[in-house]
């Protein structure tokens, strides 16, 4: 990225300072200026004016054909560490992330290890959201009936900001989730306290997650029905219903 | 109930105070306008000079007037953004999310379609003819039609504003969001009726100016003699007949997944809503350049005037011109490199898209040469035109960086994307616009526009602009995502306050614009152009009076050169004889027409009722449109002739203003 912000620059600033220069110097108040009213057609400069920005595109396509390939979200990270399995679902409006290894789920909340390998696997029960972590890197549509994939890899602990970079409704400002890196230690600690208490995410709970609201306190699952991503990006779990009355404003519930 | 449909008191926001106060305030102004309107009897004139008028000149003023009304609606539902995002940290702010979201879905609408569209096809409209040194369109009536269905549309989503609500979708309606089952209210039908009726005015445009350049030009005038704004509207309309088709057919398949239960784009039942996606870019991204070539034009010819040099590399710019127009339909992808569909169709596309910056890179070098031994006078068009290069090149820049998908997967749909499209939509359409209908205002209407009320207007607007916008791109790298209500991340916080401040700096040029316009008529005399050349021209608009008569030009030129008007005036100084008059011949002029007003008020009733599910109403609009067409193409009225004696009469009094005029110049 940086790469393709020096070359365009290179060609950037000189034309910026050209048409100051030029804009300057043949005012029409500078006597000393040479006018060339005829002067309309150089054989040299118009090679010149086809061949610098080609080049740049030329330099640039390498870039992209191969930032495109390596930085694929798709690709796994290259890491001797197993990956980290993490399931997201997109929902009205509130993020649901499964950790099939570990059989609990949390709402709103992403608690990751630090150094491993996260593999994604993103779907949606709603309209389209895309899962984003600035801080962690690259982003990925969540979109019902597909799965998309995205390896990250959080190198430091700490809180990032998570949200929907997809506008998905009336509650997409409230999409945002606490993105929080700790030690493996610590990971394993927080996944052995979810698992000691709270709901279970049966049909039952899942429907009633599936309802449009916004969530103000982030919570956990202690287990998770078997397959249940997979039910909702297979659309064997139908997506949410919207709105809960056909008339659309003011009637329905605001949420949190 | 069933007789109005889904319509009944609870569409009117009475509890909303902002949308009802605004609604009224409109109201307010619009009968304010009939009564001034009728108490000065100006209704006849009005009718029959303007309403019916199937001239592409008053087509071409209306179109710019309706683009700077919804101009300011779009602006001021900008002004209202900022304020909330100014406000709504760790705060609800003052607008409600379901209020918020028909904001932005409304600015970038309007912005688009009712503001840039209507403006920049009025300048097409104005200077085509002129340009080409024929009389009118090809077909004027059919122009009338274009207008008054475009004005049709933009009735629509204003009409949203007071009677039931807008979409809450963004300015592309997104399924499955747009979808009847999660958005339920009568405002994505809104939407979708005021974009079809006036994308159909839009494609009979197209039609009409891809015939009027290849089927009408002057004798003598063979393609490559045309002036670049006409290139450039040839190039921007054969666009919009390639592209707006794709609009209509994609909006007609999500009208039928809401109305009559189909699934193009639905979740559920085989639905695939990232078609939706690929279709509405494929249009999406020719839209882009329909609108910002005909800018490109406008530089091209203002640059020049004002350097006093022809065109730098003209054969280039016309191959440049028709390069972006080709590869502009194989970039839409660019859009959606984060739905995931892998390494080689990004690169792919990736690639495509930084290939267009080729030719507008080749546009910029050819504007800089004809600089280049100029001799350049700072009118305020000048200001514009080398203010949006300026501009326009950084904009072009991280557009590139966006087209890099690395770069795209951090920064897609993140305010860095937002700065980018302002940076070039505005930088490049709005700073043209500005520039062209300053540039042209005299010929339009007979008197300049006043300069330094237009000078303050570009320095508050260009400061303003960079202070609004460059704030965006930082907000983009700190991870903010467009079209936040609220926020709670403290390091947005000054960026947006600042991005407010900017926007009161462009409110101050909005201002100036207002003032620069009455200050223009007021001063109007003083500011007269009696020659009908007030800015030693090139081109053969600037050959006729300013206005010019109904008929454009007593006698159609000859054209000998790339610059019909200048190559004249050169020979004229030589050889005085050319200067001998005319002979006069009567001419033919279409009369005047209500087709495209009553097509209008039908389609109005059209839309309106499907919006509201009110049928019976449908049928008697639809009725009532067929039978205006019907009457319209069985109609039995000749041509009216303006005989050769009445045009000697209007070119004698225009000549004899040119010699007084141009023999005072050489006294001073």
């Amino acid at each position: 990225m940086l790469d393709a912000v020096f070359i365009m620059l290179a060609i950037v600033i000189p034309t910026m300072v050209a048409t100051l220069a030029f804009g300057w110097w043949f005012r029409a108040s500078n006597t000393r200026a040479k006018y060339r009213p005829d002067w309309t057609y150089s054989g040299r400069l118009e090679l010149l004016v086809w061949s610098i920005p080609a080049l740049v595109i030329f330099f640039l396509g390498g870039v992209i054909w191969i930032g495109s390939h390596q930085l694929d979200p798709f690709q796994p990270l290259a890491s001797s560490a197993k990956p980290l399995e993490i399931e997201v679902v997109s929902l009205d409006w509130k993020w649901l992330f499964i950790y099939p290894q570990q059989g609990v789920a949390s709402v709103n909340r992403l608690v990751v290890p630090t150094g491993t390998p996260l593999h994604f696997r993103i779907t949606s029960a709603t309209v389209f959201n895309i899962f984003f972590v600035p801080r962690l890197g690259s982003q990925i549509y969540a979109m019902n009936g597909m799965t998309s994939q995205l390896n990250l890899q959080a190198d430091q602990p700490g809180h990032y900001l998570g949200l929907s970079a997809h506008f998905s409704g009336d509650g997409f400002s409230d999409m945002q989730f606490d993105t929080v890196a700790e030690s493996g230690a610590q990971f394993a600690q927080w996944i052995a306290r979810t698992r000691a208490g709270g709901p279970a995410l049966d049909s039952a709970a899942y429907r009633a997650l599936l309802k449009q609201s916004r969530v103000a306190v982030p919570y956990t699952y202690k287990s998770v029905e078997q397959g249940l991503f997979d039910s909702v990006a297979m659309q064997k779990l139908p997506p949410g219903d919207g709105p809960a009355t056909a008339k659309s404003s003011a009637v329905w519930n605001r949420g949190t | 109930m069933t007789l109005l449909g889904r319509l009944d008191w609870s569409a009117v926001p009475f509890d909303q105070p902002i949308p009802l106060a605004a609604g009224a305030l409109v109201i307010i102004t619009i009968l304010g306008a009939l009564a001034w309107v009728a108490a000065k009897g100006w209704f006849p004139y009005l009718w029959k000079e303007w309403i019916t008028s199937v001239d592409h000149k008053h087509i071409g003023i209306m179109y710019c007037l309706l683009g700077l009304v919804m101009f300011l609606r779009g602006f001021i539902d900008a002004v209202m953004m900022r304020a909330q995002q100014a406000m709504a940290f760790h705060a609800a702010g003052y607008l409600p999310p379901e209020h918020y979201d028909q904001i932005f879905s409304a600015h970038g609408t309007i912005m688009i379609l009712f503001a840039a569209m209507p403006l920049v096809i009025g300048l097409i409209n104005f200077v085509v003819p002129l340009q080409l040194g024929v009389r009118d369109v090809a077909f004027p009536t059919l122009n009338s039609v274009s207008f008054w269905l475009t004005a049709t549309g933009a009735l629509l989503v204003n009409l949203s504003l007071v009677v039931g609500e807008f979409a809450r979708t963004g300015w592309l309606p997104f399924p499955p969001l747009s979808e009847l089952r999660y958005s339920p209210g009568v405002g994505v039908d809104y939407y979708l009726w005021s974009v079809q009726i006036s994308g159909i005015g839009t494609l009979l445009t197209g039609i009409n100016f891809v015939t009027t350049i290849l089927k009408t030009r002057a004798p003598g005038m063979t393609y490559l003699r045309m002036p670049m704004f006409c290139w450039t509207a040839l190039a921007s309309c054969l666009l919009i007949i390639a592209a707006f088709p794709v609009l209509t057919a994609t909006l007609a398949m999500l009208t039928l997944d809401r109305y009559l239960g189909f699934h193009f784009f639905t979740n559920e039942a085989g639905g695939n809503p990232m078609m939706f996606v690929n279709l509405i870019w494929a249009w999406g991204h020719p839209e882009v350049y329909i609108l910002v070539l005909p800018a490109f034009g406008i530089f091209s010819e203002v640059i020049s005037t004002f350097s006093a040099k022809p065109l730098f590399g003209y054969r280039s710019m016309v191959m440049a011109t028709l390069f972006i127009c080709l590869v502009s339909f194989c970039v839409w992808l660019h859009h959606f490199f984060t739905m995931g569909a892998g390494g080689d169709v990004n690169a792919v596309f990736g690639i495509a898209t930084s290939i267009i910056a080729v030719g507008t890179g080749v546009k910029i070098y050819n504007w800089l040469f004809t600089m280049y031994g100029g001799r350049i006078h700072y009118a305020t068009p000048m200001l514009w035109s080398l203010g949006f290069m300026i501009t326009f090149v950084t904009g072009g820049m991280t557009g590139v960086l966006l087209a890099v998908p690395p770069a795209d997967f951090l920064l897609h749909n993140s305010m860095f994307l937002v700065a980018h499209f302002h940076h070039v939509i505005i930088g490049g359409v709005v700073f043209a616009v500005f520039a062209g209908i300053t540039y042209w205002f005299p010929k339009a209407l007979g008197f300049r526009l006043h300069e330094g009320w237009g000078k303050a207007a570009f320095w508050f607007g260009f400061v303003g602009f960079y202070v609004t916008f460059v704030p965006f791109y930082v907000l983009g790298l700190l991870g903010m995502t467009r079209r936040l209500q609220h926020y709670d991340v403290p390091e947005w916080r000054p960026w947006l306050l600042l991005s407010a401040f900017g926007i009161i700096i462009i409110s101050c040029g909005a201002v100036c614009q207002i003032i620069q316009l009455v200050m223009s008529i007021r001063h109007r005399e003083e500011l007269r152009d009696v020659t009908g050349d007030p800015w030693n021209g090139r081109s053969l608009e600037w050959a006729t009076s300013s206005p010019p008569p109904v008929f454009n030009f007593a006698v159609l030129p000859h054209v000998e050169d790339t610059e019909a008007y200048w190559d004249v005036k050169q020979k004229a100084r030589e050889n005085p004889d050319l200067g001998a008059e005319p002979h006069y011949e009567p001419i033919e002029m279409p009369h005047n027409s209500p087709t495209g007003f009553v097509c209008a008020f039908f389609s109005t009733i059209i839309g309106f009722a499907l919006i509201w599910h009110i049928w019976w109403l449908m049928a008697v609009g639809l009725v009532g449109a067929y039978a205006t067409f019907v009457v319209f193409a069985w109609r039995d009225v000749p041509d009216y002739v303006i005989p050769a004696a009445e045009v000697a009469r209007i070119d004698r009094a225009n000549r004899a203003a040119r010699l007084n005029a141009s023999s005072r110049e050489v006294m001073i």
